[in-house]
């Protein structure tokens, strides 16, 4: 197989009347995603996107798979916004990536318009397109599978999103093995936490292809309130959940399975951030046969390179590994140039077919991070330096154990304190900002030094340059932030604050 | 009886800036993200003492301001 496409064609193929992508009020069946696909690929066809990128500016619901696909039957390459993002935000990502089209929907036709990025396409009008076989023939005809099939921009420490480029091989490699290892079949029901400009969501999506299984785009409200989410998943007959930790546990701290009928879960799954062993118990007890597994992995491996398929109880107190290397995928442990050597902590590096093209744009951030494997002197090959430190315990499996960095995991996603702080030293005022995670309470706080108060001003620039999961929860300003002999910001100095925020 | 005023200050103190009116959508407009309500939950029952179960949460009860005031005197009054 050399192209996504090929995992539609099949499901459409096999089953086109079984539903393939639901959300609250519609489902599509695998014969409509197909002909969908066909259409929206055939206008964005006349716009000449082969080999280029196209923007995706949907709301959240089934018609975005229909969107994305449809990028790929152009022969081009999607990047998904975050609709709910700050246009500033927004638009540094359209520079880096300079898309050749928007494809927006109606209900942000407008907002995409004043973005003034590139040509906006109405996605109901290409949807609506008559479909031009021979042209998408000759356009797949002519497809290789280290074309690039999406670019998904994560947060970049100088302030700048970084956009990983990753390629149809990368994603054709990664779903089958996520397919194989947990037994994906045309049974499965996926409930779809993540949102699709998260890498999390390439699992949920290409498996569900590549399975022809059934994907229910979960409202995002629903997790407000974990009652009737569990009971959406029992009326939409969801059986696996690929979710972050986050999500799992609004269910666990409200106990929330005592008090309803237990949806028919069989498999869950979760990545993004280290997950609370309580939260995993509470699950667990409610669900003793079912498949839990605890995965690993940046962005820049298309989702997951380690995976840890829980097979004995844990204490509450005893953190989980990351396990094992998933198949045709390698890692490696290095220290100062060598393999760390059992027990010992090294910088975790991901090789194999995971491993994304680089970054899109940015020649010197892929040069310091995608490098020739050092082991491996005599001929070129790539390895991606995650940034994470892990090492091999005498259970011979992987152990997290943090960042080499300052980066941060809140909610799942994956924040660049320096993208925080050059937001807040942009406004007029702010001579200085440091921001922390407070662990503790899961959330975000800003250190800021300037002559007067200016929380408010403050919040409301950082509302305009961020996006939600990355804004502060407490700001606090100090007269001078605390230097170290070297002059730089001392962190470790503020971290001792944090415990005394209220 | 509480009114819908201090519903608001308490929201206020989670979500600075915002004003709703006692009818407004607050869920279904994204106004309110999972994590806000759930710093309402805790504020709401510190305030107003009241125990704010898994039962209640439900959209119908935090969809608007007039719903959360019913629903903390409804919990009250239990």
């Amino acid at each position: 197989m050399r192209n996504l496409l090929e995992l539609l064609d099949a499901a459409a193929g096999r089953r086109p009347d079984a539903p393939a992508f639901c959300d609250e009020t519609c489902s599509l069946t695998w014969a409509r995603v197909k002909a969908g696909v066909d259409a929206v690929g055939t206008a964005l066809a006349a716009h000449r996107v082969q080999h280029r990128p196209v923007a995706l500016y949907l709301d959240r619901s089934a018609a975005c798979p229909v969107a994305m696909l449809g990028v790929l039957a152009a022969g081009g390459f999607y990047t998904v916004l975050d609709t709910s993002q700050p246009a500033e935000r927004i638009g540094r990502i359209l520079q880096r990536l300079q898309p050749a089209v928007i494809l927006a929907d109606k209900a942000n036709l407008d907002a995409a318009r004043a973005l003034n990025a590139a040509p906006v396409l109405e996605y109901e009008q290409a949807a609506a397109t008559a479909p031009d076989p021979a042209l998408l023939a000759a356009l797949r005809a002519q497809a290789i599978d280290t074309d690039l099939a999406y670019v998904l921009f994560t947060s970049g420490s100088t302030g700048e999103p970084k956009g990983v480029a990753i390629t149809h091989r990368n994603v054709l490699a990664y779903s089958e093995w996520a397919v194989r290892t947990f037994g994906f079949t045309q049974d499965t029901v996926f409930g779809g936490q993540t949102p699709f400009y998260f890498s999390m969501s390439v699992t949920d999506l290409f498996s569900t292809l590549r399975a022809a299984a059934r994907l229910e785009i979960l409202p995002r409200r629903l997790f407000s309130f974990p009652v009737p989410l569990l009971e959406y998943l029992t009326a939409r007959g969801v059986n696996t959940l690929y979710w972050v930790p986050t999500a799992l546990g609004i269910v666990s701290s409200w106990k929330a399975l005592d008090y309803t009928a237990l949806p028919p879960l069989t498999t869950i799954l979760f990545a993004g951030e280290v997950m609370p062993t309580p939260c995993m118990n509470y699950w667990r007890q409610h669900y003793p046969r079912a498949t839990f597994a605890n995965l690993y992995g940046p962005t820049e491996t298309t989702d997951i390179c380690a995976f840890y398929r829980v097979d004995r109880p844990f204490a509450d107190n005893e953190p989980l590994p990351i396990g094992r290397p998933c198949e045709n995928c390698g890692i490696l442990l290095l220290k100062d140039g060598r393999a760390a050597a059992p027990g010992e902590e090294g910088e975790l590096c991901a090789r194999g077919s995971f491993v994304a093209a680089g970054y899109y744009a940015m020649p010197d951030k892929t040069a310091e991070r995608f490098v020739q494997n050092p082991l491996q002197p005599n001929y070129p090959e790539t390895i991606y330096r995650t940034g994470d430190l892990a090492r091999l315990g005498p259970d011979g499996l992987l152990h997290y154990c943090g960042r080499m960095d300052s980066q941060i995991k809140h909610l799942g996603y994956r924040i660049e304190p320096g993208e925080v702080e050059t937001a807040a030293q942009s406004l007029p005022g702010v001579e200085a900002a440091v921001c922390l995670y407070d662990a503790d309470r899961a959330r975000l706080v800003l250190f800021y030094q300037s002559r007067r108060k200016l929380d408010e001003p403050l919040r409301q620039h950082l509302a305009e340059a961020l996006p939600a999961y990355m804004r502060p929860a407490v700001l606090c300003r100090l007269r001078s932030i605390p230097t170290n002999a070297n002059g730089k910001l001392d962190r470790t100095a503020l971290k001792a604050q944090l415990a005394q925020l209220k | 009886m509480h009114t819908n005023e201090e519903i608001l200050k308490v929201l206020a103190e989670i979500k600075p800036g915002l004003h709703p009116a006692a009818d407004d959508e607050l869920i279904k407009t994204g106004l309110l993200d999972s994590v806000e309500v759930m710093q309402l939950v805790m504020a709401l029952g510190e305030e107003f003492d009241v125990e704010i179960t898994p039962a209640d949460l439900r959209e119908e009860n935090f969809h608007t301001i007039a719903a959360l005031c019913a629903m903390v005197n409804r919990l009250e009054e239990e």
